[in-house]
């Protein structure tokens, strides 16, 4: 495998990361913690597999994914926001419904417990970066988080988000509307996170049990590792996906065992939750809409 | 607060909870051209109907308890431990390996105290590291567990897919020695049903955890730390040593529950064992509200809701009650809050 190939690997498989953390900054700016991202996902990627199956066509499987990323944010914003229930008790809780919904309607709308028929996906010509580019979800993938951090350190709805994540009584004293500037950010990250949901089923053709596999939780270590910035946020997706590449081109060599390489992502937040390479400081009001 | 609203706050959210659960299922049953009865028929049948479908529910709770117990006890420091799921396979893991060290024919009861330490320590490391890490840096305990859940379980997956498997298998060799008996063993209408002596294991932990919750001075301590940390403080109590301590102690907690596997089950440490059980922990403390017996009678449920899915399997897909199960969590941790809230509304327009 040549440089360029592991560069566009490493780019496909960094794809549903950089979308899914994008709508985490997002959600963890405002102040709730996305341990949703994984529920958004596997959401996102049963409504792509549907709405595409449905329609003939992957743009409807794009726009349903969003929908039931959406939905199950709404689900998680009124619950944390309205409710005032906790919010990892609520996100675990939102995570374990899109497992139990993905898997009863793959049962009754495909009569499967393991995966739906083969769906549309963007057709694309050749290999490699070829390929990659003719996929508009990867455009979408590559330019979505400079967005976020175009929108986060530069607008004024940004400004509020960063506001109502770090001191939402001093926010709202200003005039800022608290409860529907996190609304907004958590229907936002539910819908860019489905996305990411929706890039996995297009890309492989059809919706199995699970598909996610954890990358809502690397799409949040990269969040934390990235410092809750963006843009290094997305650095440390592109980072993780390069390591998840280079195990899969050691696979069979024996040279790393494969599941030290897995660890990766997830040992390097815990050592930066522990500030031992650079303090990660989280918002300061992160998970505490209950108390407010 | 009298004690009769004490009970009202703790009993009324979960039967909401339940009627909500309900709900949804009838939707899902009749999404699936079913009738709601006889599905929910069929699974008190499966379940509590007879002593097969009772020892397989009594086999999940005694999981679920222990998972359970873990993280109520990290509740009550105001800690959450996400970490049982990986707690509970490096538990069951560290028991199967003290197992295999063993030589054959040594009496259960002889061996168990050793293979309770196993499981403990197993599982106490897992907890140590996120109590550590939180009493020395302050890392957030909620996202060190989460990714530790990850590290840990893959590091398992090293050991026993390259060290010590079966071959063409994801288990370890069987225990010769330590295996716990089973009630079909005794009891005949129970054969072939998993429920074993891991059962008073988890009664005994459950009484003795609330014994150190209410009765002694480090329980005091642990439960003040949960409530005002600032205060506990102030009064003498060492915040950071009670947060090592308490996820520690929940980490084997949480390991000696691998035991009704390892033990009392299949006698080897197999992948994926413990897969879901730290996540529907956290929903038996939430339910149980984080009280022993509380969490003994909502393992039970979900351990019902668990086996009652296989149970109905025929009628209606056995996913749907991975669906209850999240429904009973969304709706108990949404209503406590507001159910205070309303109760508390209430009675202060009364007086």
């Amino acid at each position: 495998m040549n440089a360029m190939d592991f560069v566009a690997q490493t780019l496909r498989i960094a794809v549903p990361y950089l979308l899914a953390a994008a709508g985490g900054v997002l959600s963890e700016k405002a102040g709730l913690i996305a341990l949703t991202l994984e529920g958004y996902m596997l959401g996102g990627a049963f409504g792509a597999a549907v709405g595409s199956y449905v329609a003939g066509a992957p743009w409807v499987g794009v726009i349903a994914a969003m929908v039931v990323g959406a939905a199950l944010a709404m689900l998680y914003a009124t619950s944390a926001i309205r409710f005032k229930a906790d919010q990892v008790v609520v996100g675990i809780a939102i995570n374990l419904l899109a497992i139990g919904l993905t898997r009863f309607f793959l049962r009754l709308f495909f009569d499967s417990s393991s995966n739906s028929p083969r769906v549309p996906g963007f057709e694309g010509s050749g290999t490699g970066f070829v390929a990659l580019a003719t996929n508009p979800l990867v455009w979408i993938g590559v330019i979505v988080i400079p967005v976020v951090a175009w929108v986060m350190y530069r607008t004024p709805y940004g400004l509020r988000v960063r506001a109502v994540g770090e001191h939402p009584a001093a926010a709202a004293s200003v005039g800022v509307p608290v409860t529907r500037v996190r609304y907004i950010a958590v229907l936002l990250s539910g819908m860019i996170a489905g996305l990411g949901g929706a890039y996995l089923a297009l890309d492989q053709h059809q919706f199995t049990d699970g598909m996610t596999a954890g990358r809502g939780f690397i799409a949040l270590a990269a969040i934390i590792f990235g410092k809750w910035n963006p843009l290094w946020a997305g650095l440390a997706c592109l980072l993780f996906a390069a390591a998840e590449t280079l195990q899969i081109q050691l696979q069979g060599t024996h040279a790393i065992p494969s599941q030290f390489i897995e660890m990766i992502p997830y040992v390097l937040t815990i050592i930066a939750l522990a500030g031992l390479v650079g303090r990660a400081v989280p918002p300061a009001a992160l998970g505490k809409t209950a108390s407010e | 607060m009298n004690r009769k609203a004490v009970i009202e706050e703790a009993i009324l959210p979960p039967f909401v909870a339940l009627l909500l659960a309900a709900v949804v299922g009838d939707l899902l049953i009749l999404s699936f051209g079913q009738s709601p009865g006889a599905v929910y028929k069929l699974l008190l049948e499966g379940t509590w109907g007879n002593a097969y479908g009772f020892g397989q529910v009594l086999y999940k709770a005694t999981t679920l308890t222990f998972t359970g117990l873990a993280v109520g006890l990290g509740l009550r420091a105001g800690l959450f431990n996400i970490g049982a799921e990986s707690q509970l396979a490096a538990g069951g893991f560290c028991a199967a390996l003290v197992g295999l060290l063993l030589p054959a024919g040594i009496p259960a009861l002889l061996c168990l105290p050793l293979y309770i330490l196993a499981a403990g320590f197993g599982g106490g490391i897992v907890g140590a590291v996120p109590g550590v890490l939180k009493a020395r840096f302050g890392a957030h305990e909620v996202i060190v567990t989460i990714m530790l859940n990850f590290v840990v379980l893959a590091l398992l997956n090293y050991l026993t897919s390259e060290k010590v498997h079966v071959p063409d298998t994801l288990h370890t060799p069987e225990l010769k020695s330590g295996a716990l008996p089973r009630i079909g063993d005794f009891l005949e209408p129970f054969h072939g049903s998993a429920a074993n002596a891991t059962i008073l294991l988890a009664i005994v932990a459950a009484i003795v955890l609330w014994w150190y919750l209410f009765r002694t001075r480090r329980g005091f301590e642990l439960r003040a730390v949960g409530l005002q940390p600032r205060a506990a403080e102030y009064a003498g109590v060492s915040v950071a040593g009670v947060t090592w301590r308490a996820l520690a102690v929940s980490g084997a907690i949480a390991g000696i529950g691998g035991l009704n596997y390892v033990l009392g089950y299949k006698h080897y440490y197999e992948e994926g064992f413990a897969t879901g059980a730290g996540f529907l922990g956290i929903a038996v403390a939430l339910v149980g509200r984080n009280h022993p017996l509380g969490i003994v009678l909502a393992a039970l449920l979900f351990a019902t809701l668990s086996q009652g899915g296989l149970a109905v399997n025929a009628l209606v897909p056995k996913q749907m009650v991975d669906v209850l199960q999240a429904v009973v969590i969304l709706a108990v941790s949404t209503s406590v809050p507001e159910v205070r809230r309303l109760l508390r509304a209430r009675r202060s327009t009364d007086s």
